[in-house]
């Protein structure tokens, strides 16, 4: 069937920022469609509220709305553009739920928007608990039995019904008190009676218990002809029990005799139809009994997954593409195999390589949650690594975590393990954490029988004697090494083995120097190597130890000797039957290599591995830019990363892709890959003219010292560790005559009670080499310096300690400064481009990631921002900056003190390139290449920044509803997961844009409660007196409304401390649903508790919380601004001026007036979506299926 | 795992640094192909005498189903080389056996599972090997050899603990399927019956697979026969229809099979599937011709052409019918009704005035997707309307649909 010609129009509707549950897959997805789309001479409309996505780049639909994903202003959108088509089944489930607002609230109907993909009532079959389990009962599918309960009796009814094991999970809770598993009767009954009262509703959802079941999943397409293809199988290392989001997850299945998986093929089909999937893909999820291979239906997504990403990148099947063609009217046997460009997409694509996907948590980021894994998502990335065994892809992996491990053991992070019996090491292994699979090995390395430890926990004796392959083979390599055995004596057919099972020079140079120094674990290369951690020093686990750096290189050389080296391998979904076209590999160790010659010069970029806090989409963007300008410029770009979620990670974003780890040993062995690739071209040597490192943030940053010096591409290595080394940084500060606050550098308490006394307090206190302000704190006296100081040598112990190479920095902490963020580009000929100056909302202390910020600044004074401009000019020209120049600041009664600088892609880039039009990262990239900005002026692609007229706001987006005993506090620790963007002529209205967007819904009306703290008071005034102006009620703490009426504002409701007696207490006011709005400010010393009550009820009961008087003053501008204006919704092109400008259109009803409409809170805020085994297993299941 | 037989080659546990350990080492062995091509690997299963395995190599890209391959008898001949790298993971269950042995030559695998795990299994396919004296060889670059297979066509090949220069002889003198009758070392040699459905059949054993024979059982009752069980005699059993089983080799050797399938022609209904799709094509007066590496696989996109969609198979064949050759006039006028997308090779023919059709695919799977079980039922209702004396009752189709 041919392309549709009776749509011109297609609406497509992003996920919004990244969240946890909802990550840049959907930025992979979306950008594809749009491409997809746009080549099939369709119109796109993009709608997405996330500025670091590729798919928000103008050029990728006709019309770009950096908006709100919130349904009034999509009904506003629809409107002004008149789509014929919406495609919703590619934006995660915020698309999917938009669309079902707009479909509920008829505004699809009232326009005349036809749903393609899949249809309202497919998706609510798919997605209502209820309508699921009948329909797959109707076709003879099992799901697990299960039903609600308000009464200790009906409990016992529906247990009784469900049948034991039985587990308990009470409704609307958070962390999971009350939940509980029953065996029989009498269990149930107390864990039912435990569960009611934990519920604030007494509601349990009672199901059937399926922990330790086998979990997997098929990727399945279909198309307008009924056509239904497997795109992919998934096997779950970790049972049933852990959300498959946060599983070690394996492709494709390998436990499943072919019996067994064609019988879970059928049933998928089966599936897919009846919920009525009319096009595109869908994953579906089984869980299956060990005992009796018995199959139930876990649950559906009728939609592009992040499921689907894997598939995708495993397979090669680009699932999105081809669903996007197939929503248009194609049936699969009419889409071309992009890879072998000569069979059809209407197969099921066979592999010939094993991939394992592991997730990257970051609880380390979160103090006070726990590191348990359940059923709900915790982790905020991925990595993917291929091989072509499970051990080699397990072990790749691991390194590809950068969690400072080499890979499965074998390293000296494994002396966590060491001091565990034997049996503690099992039981903890019992646990679902991120530490079971390394517990795992270290238990049978030890000799725990592989029977029992499968028995123990559940995972596939198959995979747990995968592991124990890994673990004979390190036993094997340490028992030469007692034996003395020097690295050069290892033979070839030794050396095979070993990689053949994954171990990377650094394990190996680690077991023999560990054997030879018999059972020590704290060896002279555990001691170097110890400084692993989880976002890695400069100098960290990517590149091995610092000392145990001459044992890895050893190794590396021993191996070359010895003959051994990796062959590159290509993804081709065909396990070789046909030739591939694409150029899409991973590195192995077998006879033949794959990479074919090169003919025209190579520029290689590393990209930013998985996403963490701190690192995440933005820098993917930076990569992905650079690949597309370089490609533009005549270059064949070389693509390295292991992320799944990422656009930069699609076969076709670079010439090139190798997926493979970021670490020394593997990007080195791409670099020797593309060498030799260039050495035998027709036209002489084709030269790889370089790697570009500064682009993917600290990531490739890190490598950037093991890759030669003539090969890194921009700004010198040298000058980056110039910025980051204090001293020299200092030197040359005041060389230039560059304020900065003062400070100093302290290894010991007693250095840093002294700089404190030196500078004063209050001090803001960060070990040296960490990102995203980890572990950084801002202290205001001794007695908490002292603490600090203390759990910051505890915490960095595992990662190398405190030491006069490694201190702990000091600064003056400018108290009530504005920060300020300059993104900048310098060309080899000096020119500087300044290219957007951001003043930040929240004060400086307040990480520059997690803050707010506005562009073009808001009150900085002409001459303040002159002084901005010199002063990066003049760090950019003496660090001799080629490329991208980020410096942050603080500016403090007119004056611009300096934070840091950074030669390197900043993660604000996206942010600019959006607001301003001028695609920084492109241009940064050619600058790299040797291009001037002049001539980039010539060709460009540096265009003038447009009109002023608009303000965009960015605003960070927090994880803490999914870890509920994690203060909500901002502070110089990075936690947001991601960004949204606001565009406005005012900027209230932007800033107000930015909260909807980021979920926060400001109220119109109602109460607002403020408790701030006593340095927060005076500055609380005016946002207090501006929400008051609005109309709105205040309710504040006794002493913030003592201090507000003092000064001549009415509080209507005054409550006491928490658990003052005799006054209405915070918490149970906000809990009472009386209160729209809390503004609640840290005290600067003392206990936090009043304020970490009042934080979680707010997030509780959802009530929107800020926690600085900033933004609550830019609140309250923003509900003036919005009340004076209304929203109204504009597109990129016509803010850049692409386009003939045309009147905004007002978004109306709902979404304009009632800014904390509920449509909101559903739509924007479903990350749990993905949850898994979700309609069986989320607490919140019934606001879904209701 | 298992230990290698005694009398096996034992390498030297060496010096320093050779990283060996006696007990689980697997003895060095090498895989050459009849054009010169070697391959490192490791002996598994018995040591054939001499230390040397022979036969033809093909590849089979099937991701799950290696114990159905292995005891497919179509390979016959045969060395299977398996695409997927992790061969054996969920160790053997005697439901899954095709055959009551298998009949190919050996197995080339990257990795032989040590520790197989289902609730199914009953064994190891290392036990299996061993108790099927079915020689193998692990550790190879199985991806490099199929793309050298797929570039040079299904050749002789010999592997084991051999010297690499006999190996290269035994690869050279490897004759290969060309030409070869093979359908003689598999085909039963007694007739059996199997099933209990309702119509009658009449099957013949080319090298039949088990899965096959149950999904005819339960539509017929099934007389198993011998490839070479003469046409009279199958008429005289008094079927409602004949079915030819796949099976090993070369179509153009077995030329009095074709005989006995023209004869059967027009008695009777006839459904051929793989080596009988092509003796269908060979009785209808088509020729076959050998492709450069056949198709082995579960994952072949099949256009139906009377509906246009699209089934996925599963496929095993070296063979296939010329289309050009296929009579298109007369009685004997042959419309094809499936053909590979991937590379326009027919996949199935139907002879309409005659009243049997054939697929070159393997409809009953096993392994492999279900996509194309309806064909069975196709065959079913051609033994109901068949030129059978049988009248087609509303009870008699009653009673037949109850199956």
């Amino acid at each position: 069937m041919p392309r549709r010609s009776d749509i011109e129009t297609i609406l497509v509707i992003g996920s919004g920022p990244i969240v946890i549950g909802q990550a840049c897959e959907f930025d992979y997805s979306g950008s594809q469609a749009c491409r997809v789309l746009r080549a099939e001479g369709y119109r796109v409309v993009l709608a997405n509220s996330n500025p670091a996505t590729i798919m928000t780049d103008p050029e990728l639909a006709d019309r770009t709305y950096i908006e709100p994903l919130d349904a009034g202003v999509l009904a506003a959108i629809v409107e002004r553009e008149r789509p014929d088509a919406l495609l919703p089944t590619l934006g995660g489930q915020t698309g999917l739920n938009l669309a079902m607002a707009l479909e509920g609230e008829g505004v699809l109907d009232r326009f005349g928007v036809e749903l393609i993909g899949a249809n309202a009532q497919a998706i609510t079959t798919a997605e209502d608990r209820r309508r699921f389990s009948e329909a797959m009962g109707e076709i003879g599918l099992e799901v697990p039995p299960s039903g609600f309960a308000s009464s200790l009796e009906e409990a016992m009814a529906v247990g009784e019904a469900v049948g034991y094991p039985i587990m308990v999970r009470p409704s609307f809770i958070l962390g999971g008190a009350g939940t509980g598993t029953a065996k029989d009767r009498a269990e149930l009954a107390r864990v039912a009676a435990e569960g009611l009262a934990a519920s604030p509703v007494s509601r349990v959802l009672i199901e059937r218990s399926i922990a330790g079941w086998k979990e997997f999943e098929l990727e399945v397409m279909r198309d307008r002809a009924d056509n239904c293809v497997v795109v992919c199988s998934i096997e779950n290392f970790d049972p049933m029990g852990v959300h498959t989001g946060d599983s070690i997850t394996v492709a494709p299945a390998q436990t499943l005799s072919d019996v067994e998986y064609q019988a879970m093929r059928d049933d998928a089909f089966a599936c897919i139809r009846r919920v009525g999937v009319e096009t595109g893909g869908s994953n579906i999820q089984f869980a299956v009994d060990p005992r009796t291979g018995r199959r139930l239906v876990i649950e559906m997504n009728p939609r592009v997954s992040r499921s689907s990403a894997l598939a995708s990148k495993a397979t090669g099947f680009p699932i999105a593409k081809i669903a996007a063609r197939l929503a248009v009217g194609y049936t699969l046997d009419e889409i071309a195999n992009d890879i072998t460009g000569a069979t059809p997409a209407s197969f099921e694509p066979t592999i010939d390589y094993v991939v394992t996907k592991i997730p990257r948590w970051a609880f380390e980021k979160l103090p006070g949650s726990v590191e348990r894994l359940g059923t709900r998502m915790q982790s905020v990335g991925e990595v993917m690594a291929i091989g072509r065994t499970f051990c080699e892809s397990l072990q790749k992996a691991i390194r590809s975590l950068e969690q400072g491990r080499f890979g499965l053991n074998a390293d000296p992070a494994e002396a966590a393990y060491e001091l565990l019996e034997d049996s503690e090491l099992v039981e903890r292994a019992c646990e679902p954490t991120p530490q079971r699979v390394f517990q795992m090995e270290a238990a049978l390395r030890r000799g725990v029988s592989p029977e029992s430890l499968a028995a123990a926990t559940g995972v596939d004796p198959w995979f747990v004697g995968q592991l124990q392959r890994i673990s004979a083979a390190r036993l094997r390599l340490e028992a030469l090494g007692r034996a003395g055995t020097e690295v050069e004596r290892l033979d070839r057919r030794s050396w095979r083995e070993l990689k053949r099972h994954g171990f990377s020079d650094a394990q190996v140079a680690y077991l023999l120097s560990r054997g030879r120094q018999g059972e020590d674990p704290a060896g002279p290369v555990a001691d170097g190597a110890a400084e692993g951690p989880v976002d890695g020093p400069v100098d960290g686990p990517a590149n091995g130890p610092v000392d145990g750096a001459l044992d890895e290189a050893r190794a590396r050389a021993a191996r070359l000797r010895a003959g051994v080296r990796p062959t590159f391998k290509t993804v081709d979904t065909c396990g070789a039957e046909f030739a591939a076209s694409t150029p899409y590999h991973y590195a192995t160790y077998e006879d033949e290599d794959e990479v074919r010659r090169s003919e025209r010069p190579r520029v290689m970029i590393l990209g930013s591995g998985p996403n963490r806090i701190g690192q995440g989409i933005e820098f993917d963007y930076c990569c992905v830019h650079a690949s597309m300008a370089l490609r533009e410029a005549g270059y064949e770009t070389v693509m390295v990363n292991c992320n799944p979620e990422t656009v930069s990670t699609d076969y076709d974003t670079s010439d090139r892709l190798y997926f493979e780890p970021l670490t020394a040993e593997d990007v080195a062995n791409v670099i020797e890959s593309e060498l030799r690739a260039g050495e035998h071209s027709p036209a002489g040597v084709a030269p790889l003219a370089g790697v570009i490192v500064s682009l993917g943030g600290q990531t490739p940053l890190k490598l950037a010292h093991s890759v030669d010096p003539a090969l890194v591409l921009g700004t010198a290595p040298a000058s980056i560790d110039l910025a980051e080394d204090r001293e020299r940084w200092n030197a040359l500060c005041e060389t230039l005559r560059i304020p900065q606050p003062p400070g100093g550098a302290a290894s010991t308490v007693n250095e840093a009670l002294a700089v404190a006394a030196k500078i004063g307090y209050p001090v803001l206190v960060r070990p040296s080499y960490v990102l995203g302000g980890r572990a950084m704190e801002i202290v205001y006296d001794d007695e908490r310096l002292e603490e600090v100081f203390r759990a910051l040598e505890g915490s960095l112990r595992s990662e190398g300690g405190v030491s006069s190479q490694r201190p702990v920095l000091i600064d003056r902490f400018l108290e009530d400064a504005v920060e300020v963020d300059v993104d900048s580009v310098r060309d080899a000929a000096g020119e500087v481009f300044v290219a957007g100056i951001m003043e930040h909302v929240e004060e400086a202390g307040v990480h520059s990631g997690d803050s707010a910020c506005a562009l073009p600044p808001q009150t900085l004074a002409p001459s303040v921002v002159a002084q901005l401009e010199e002063h990066t000019r003049s760090i950019a020209a003496s660090l001799g900056v080629v490329g991208l120049l980020n410096v942050q600041f603080a500016v403090k009664d007119s004056v611009a003190y300096v934070l840091e600088a950074n030669p390197r892609a900043s993660r604000t880039v996206p942010f600019v390139a959006k607001a301003t039009g001028i695609p920084l990262a492109k241009v940064a990239a050619r600058v790299m290449m040797g291009a001037t900005l002049a001539e980039l002026r010539e060709e460009r692609l540096l265009r003038p920044r447009s009109n002023g007229d608009w303000v965009s706001v960015k605003e960070a987006v927090l994880p803490f509803d999914r870890f509920p005993g994690v203060d909500s506090l901002l502070g110089p620790e990075m936690r947001s997961t991601g960004e949204v963007m606001g565009i406005a002529r005012s900027f209230g209205l932007a800033f107000a844009k930015s909260q909807i967007a980021a979920g926060t819904r400001l109220p119109s009306s109602g109460t607002v409660f403020l408790s701030l703290a006593d340095r927060d008071k005076a500055s609380g005034l005016g946002a207090a007196r501006g929400f008051a102006d609005l109309g709105l009620e205040l309710a504040a703490t006794s002493g913030t409304a003592a201090y507000l009426e003092s000064n001549g504002v009415k509080v209507s409701t005054v409550v006491g401390k928490v658990g003052e007696v005799g006054a209405a207490d915070a918490v149970e006011l906000i809990s009472s649903g009386r209160v729209q709005l809390v503004v609640n400010t840290p005290r600067g010393r003392g206990p936090r508790a009043d304020g970490l009550h009042i934080r979680s009820t707010a997030s509780l009961h959802q009530v929107p919380c800020l926690t600085t008087v900033a933004a609550a003053r830019a609140a309250a501008a923003g509900i003036a601004d919005w009340r004076r204006h209304g929203l109204s919704v504009i597109s990129l092109q016509e803010v850049h001026g692409e386009e003939a400008h045309r009147p905004e259109s007002e978004v109306h009803g709902e979404a304009a007036h009632r800014p904390d409409s509920e449509v909101h809170g559903e739509a924007a805020h479903r990350p749990d979506s993905e949850v898994h085994g979700g309609a069986a297993h989320r607490p919140g299941d019934e606001v879904r299926g209701a | 795992m298992t230990s290698a037989p005694s009398g096996a080659p034992q390498r030297g546990t060496g010096g320093a640094g050779t990283w060996s350990d006696p007990r689980t080492e697997r003895p060095p062995a090498l895989l050459v192909l009849a054009d010169g091509e070697v391959f490192e690997g490791e002996a598994i299963g018995p040591l054939p005498p001499e230390g040397v395995s022979v036969g033809e190599l093909v590849f089979n890209t099937v991701l799950s189903g290696y114990q159905e391959v292995v005891t497919d008898p179509s390979y016959a001949g045969q060395v299977v080389a398996f695409t997927y790298p992790h061969i054996g993971n969920y160790g053997v269950n005697p439901a899954d056996e095709e055959a009551p042995r298998p009949f190919c030559r050996g197995v080339v695998v990257r990795d032989l599972a040590d520790h197989p795990s289902s609730w199914r299994a009953t064994g190891s396919l290392e036990d299996f090997l061993f108790q099927s004296a079915l020689p193998g060889i692990t550790g190879v670059d199985t991806r490099r050899l199929t793309k050298h297979l797929r570039t040079d066509g299904a050749m002789g090949c010999a592997f084991g603990t051999a010297q690499e220069s006999e190996l290269r002889a035994a690869a050279v003198a490897e004759p290969g399927t060309s030409g070869r009758d093979l359908v003689s070392e598999v085909t039963t040699d007694t007739t059996y019956e199997v099933g209990s459905g309702p119509l009658r059949v009449v099957a013949y054993d080319f090298g039949v697979k088990q899965t096959m024979l149950r999904s005819l059982g339960a539509l017929a009752t099934v007389t198993v026969v011998p490839a070479t069980f003469g046409a009279s005699s199958a008429l005289d059993l008094d079927p409602d229809g004949v079915f030819l089983s796949n099976g090993p080799g070369d179509p153009a050797a077995l030329e009095t099979q074709a005989g006995i399938v023209s004869e059967l022609l027009g008695k009777v209904p006839v459904f051929g599937i793989c080596l009988g799709h092509q003796l269908l094509g060979a009785a209808l007066g088509a020729r076959t011709f050998k492709l450069r590496f056949g198709h082995h696989g579960g994952n072949h996109p099949v256009r139906r052409l009377d509906t246009g969609k699209v089934e996925i198979t599963s496929q095993n064949h070296n063979y296939a019918v010329d289309a050009a050759s296929l009579p298109t006039a007369g009685a004997r006028a042959t419309e094809v009704t499936h053909v590979n997308l991937n590379d326009g090779v027919i996949e199935g023919i139907r002879c309409e005035k005659l009243a049997a059709f054939g697929v070159q695919y393997h409809p009953e799977a096993g392994p492999g997707p279900h996509d194309a079980r309806y064909l069975f039922e196709e065959f079913r209702e051609l033994l109901l309307s068949g030129t059978r004396r049988r009248p087609l009752t509303d009870t008699g189709r009653d009673d037949v649909v109850q199956t």
